[in-house]
């Protein structure tokens, strides 16, 4: 498996990645990739980073061994990552602290983010109050509207949210606008991106600050057991709560690794975002990957209960992964992701988000199937008091926030 | 010389963008037509992208409304044929990487070619990236076109030095659109192109007025015009050639 860590370094995941992206940029993706090969290896950032994540952003973040639900499956024993728990309540925090404190070393003043459900919007506008940056988010409009208080949550902590009112008014629409925005101002602001996607180095650096999910949960689940789990499990829309869920694990061959992906009304159905049961491969957004498209390379509108998987590509590291065979990647439905949401709430008194219910509903399918003696470690990548709304709209159950 | 070169010889070139099929095949072809009779020197035909993200709103509008209207690669590949009917003048695409690269890069410049085009842009494939595509359109005959921007400095002489056809110099940071005012030293950045190439260096984004052509057609061997017709084609609808004419003929005679 070194191969994957040395192709990472080229910027391409076997023939996925790349820096597709407009000459404009080309300059600063070049300065960025530079600093990030500075920064990762300073003592001194290493150290400040170290230290926000211990006391700004809660972690190490809790590997919960889930009895009731163990024992309600009747199959392998299920451990969740508890990313929901950490400050701004989802594994967003891991990278952006990461980002804007190398933002803040490069020099810049100001930063830029998409979001689909907001979590990396809310996120990065915490880092930018903590850093003292300006921070400008990027969501489309439907999500402004399925997601309002987090647009209020992000205006209070300081950014400004612009409502992108193009294309198809989604996660993707946001990229663009975001990218459009960078292209007319690079010298003093940095895009943050959210995902383990775009041109290098963002799939590696976003990797990199994710990858402390694996390295905690790997140690904590050898505390706990002796043992490595036989399966990890993680939500997947660009990726990024799953690469860093598995990437400590991706040496560990007979370590199991599931992404579990929005399949919306159903893969069959035109409504959904299930990029690797229904993609093919493509350009866009900054990298070679798999993407939902027609014929012609017009990329396909997606569709997903959850904003934050409603994306029509996926991370070139995944693609990889799922190209050799060392990932696989499952499709979930909108009712089985509502279903496990529901579930996990009432077995364990944990809401996860509807993203992470993803997660969930596969480890609702597997472990009954599963040896008592088998482990399953499932991410929660985020809490879900802001889909609450939501899923009561889903149920038939008007609730106005 | 490739049929770019036409374009450049003893003149300043006038470079005419338009989204194909924007807002239909019919009037889109009409559009052209009455660019090309009016007095362009090279024409860029845009292939509708879903998701143009070096274009401001006005060309992705025209995107969405091309492909609204159905609007293919394969009938761009068409209404190039049916222009090479009647007109010779240098023709090449600009659209971006997924629409070339999903189509299939060698089918695509093979069919290109046969439709007579000349060259390709594709602004969201840069320097680094460019032997995902330079080689098959360089086997068809195509130009690979290149671009250089108010940030790329130290990347200027490298990219102008392999350059084919001719240089797009971006004139502004950000996306297409219509602009009160340019403020790039684009000086310096001719000068340094012109001591690494002869290849002709063209000045596009923002440009819309007859005194922004005049003042860029005396710095550079062309200029691009590309947003300020879109909006003249979103304005005007049928009777947008007739608008399109006098427009192309107040900036043909302003460079």
């Amino acid at each position: 498996m070194s191969e994957i860590l040395e192709n990472a370094v080229k910027g391409r995941f076997g023939e996925f990645g790349g820096q597709y992206i407009p000459e404009t940029l080309m300059n600063e993706i070049h300065k960025l990739e530079a600093a990030y090969e500075h920064y990762k290896n300073d003592p001194e950032f290493v150290a400040e980073l170290d230290k926000l994540n211990r006391e700004y952003a809660g972690r190490p973040s809790l590997l919960y061994y889930a009895s009731k639900m163990t024992r309600d499956l009747g199959g392998a024993k299920i451990y969740l990552k508890r990313e929901d728990l950490n400050h701004t309540g989802s594994h967003k925090i891991n990278n952006v602290l990461g980002q804007v404190l190398l933002a803040k070393k490069m020099g810049k003043t100001r930063v830029i983010a998409e979001t689909g459900a907001g979590q990396h919007g809310v996120a990065t506008a915490t880092a930018a109050a903590l850093m003292d940056m300006e921070c400008e988010i990027f969501m489309g409009e439907e999500d402004t509207i399925r997601q309002s208080l987090n647009v209020y949550r992000m205006e209070l902590l300081g950014a400004k949210v612009h409502a992108v009112k193009t294309g198809t008014k989604v996660l993707k629409d946001a990229v663009n606008e975001a990218m459009r925005e960078w292209t007319s101002r690079v010298d003093d602001t940095l895009y943050v991106l959210g995902s383990v996607m775009g041109p290098h180095p963002f799939p590696t650096i976003v990797r990199d600050f994710q990858s402390v999910i694996s390295k905690e949960s790997r140690a904590q689940i050898l505390e706990a057991e002796g043992k490595l789990p036989d399966v990890v499990i993680a939500c997947v829309g660009g990726g990024s709560n799953a690469i860093g869920s598995f990437y400590e694990y991706i040496k560990d061959e007979e370590v199991k690794l599931i992404g579990c992906e929005a399949a919306g009304l159903g893969v069959d159905n035109p409504k959904n975002a299930a990029t690797m049961a229904n993609g093919s491969m493509g350009i866009f957004h900054g990298m070679k990957s798999l993407f939902c498209q027609d014929e012609y390379g017009q990329i396909a509108p997606v569709y997903s209960i959850s904003a934050g998987l409603d994306y029509p590509g996926i991370g070139p590291e995944h693609a990889y992964l799922a190209s050799i065979g060392r990932a696989q990647y499952v499709p979930i439905t909108d009712e089985e992701a509502v279903r496990a949401f529901e579930y996990l709430s009432k077995t364990e008194g944990i809401i996860p988000a509807i993203e992470s219910s993803h997660a969930v509903a596969h480890v609702m399918k597997i472990a009954p199937n599963m040896p008592k003696d088998s482990i399953i470690v499932c991410t929660i990548s985020g809490r879900g008091d802001k889909d609450v709304a939501a899923i009561a709209r889903y149920r038939g159950v008007e609730i106005y926030e | 010389m490739s049929r770019i070169g036409n374009a450049f010889n003893n003149k300043k070139a006038f470079i005419a963008f338009l989204t194909a099929g924007d807002p239909d095949y019919e009037t889109s072809l009409a559009n052209f037509k009455a660019v090309i009779e009016a007095g362009a020197d090279l024409i860029e035909v845009g292939i509708p992208f879903s998701d143009p993200i070096a274009e401001g709103p006005v060309i992705q509008e025209a995107d969405i409304r091309a492909l609204s209207s159905g609007m293919t690669t394969d009938k761009v590949f068409q209404l190039v044929k049916d222009l090479r009917k009647d007109y010779d003048l240098p023709i090449v695409f600009m659209t971006y990487a997924n629409p070339v690269y999903h189509y299939g890069a060698d089918k695509f410049f093979k069919n290109a070619s046969e439709a007579g085009a000349d060259g390709i842009i594709i602004p969201d494939c840069p320097f680094e990236e460019r032997g995902e595509f330079e080689d098959s359109a360089a086997k068809y005959g195509m130009d690979f076109i290149s671009m250089i921007a108010p940030t790329s400095e130290d990347r200027i002489k490298t990219i102008a030095a392999q350059a084919k056809g001719f240089i797009y110099v971006v004139s502004s940071l950000g996306v297409t659109g219509v602009r009160s005012s340019i403020t790039t030293d684009l000086d310096s950045i001719i000068k340094l192109i012109k001591e690494a190439t002869d290849t002709p260096a063209a000045i596009g984004f923002g440009i819309s007025t007859p005194e922004q052509a005049a003042t860029m057609s005396k710095k550079a061997d062309g200029v691009i015009v590309g947003s300020a017709m879109v909006r003249i084609v979103a304005q005007y609808g049928k009777e947008a050639p007739a608008k399109l004419s006098e427009y192309v003929k107040s900036i043909k005679n302003a460079v």
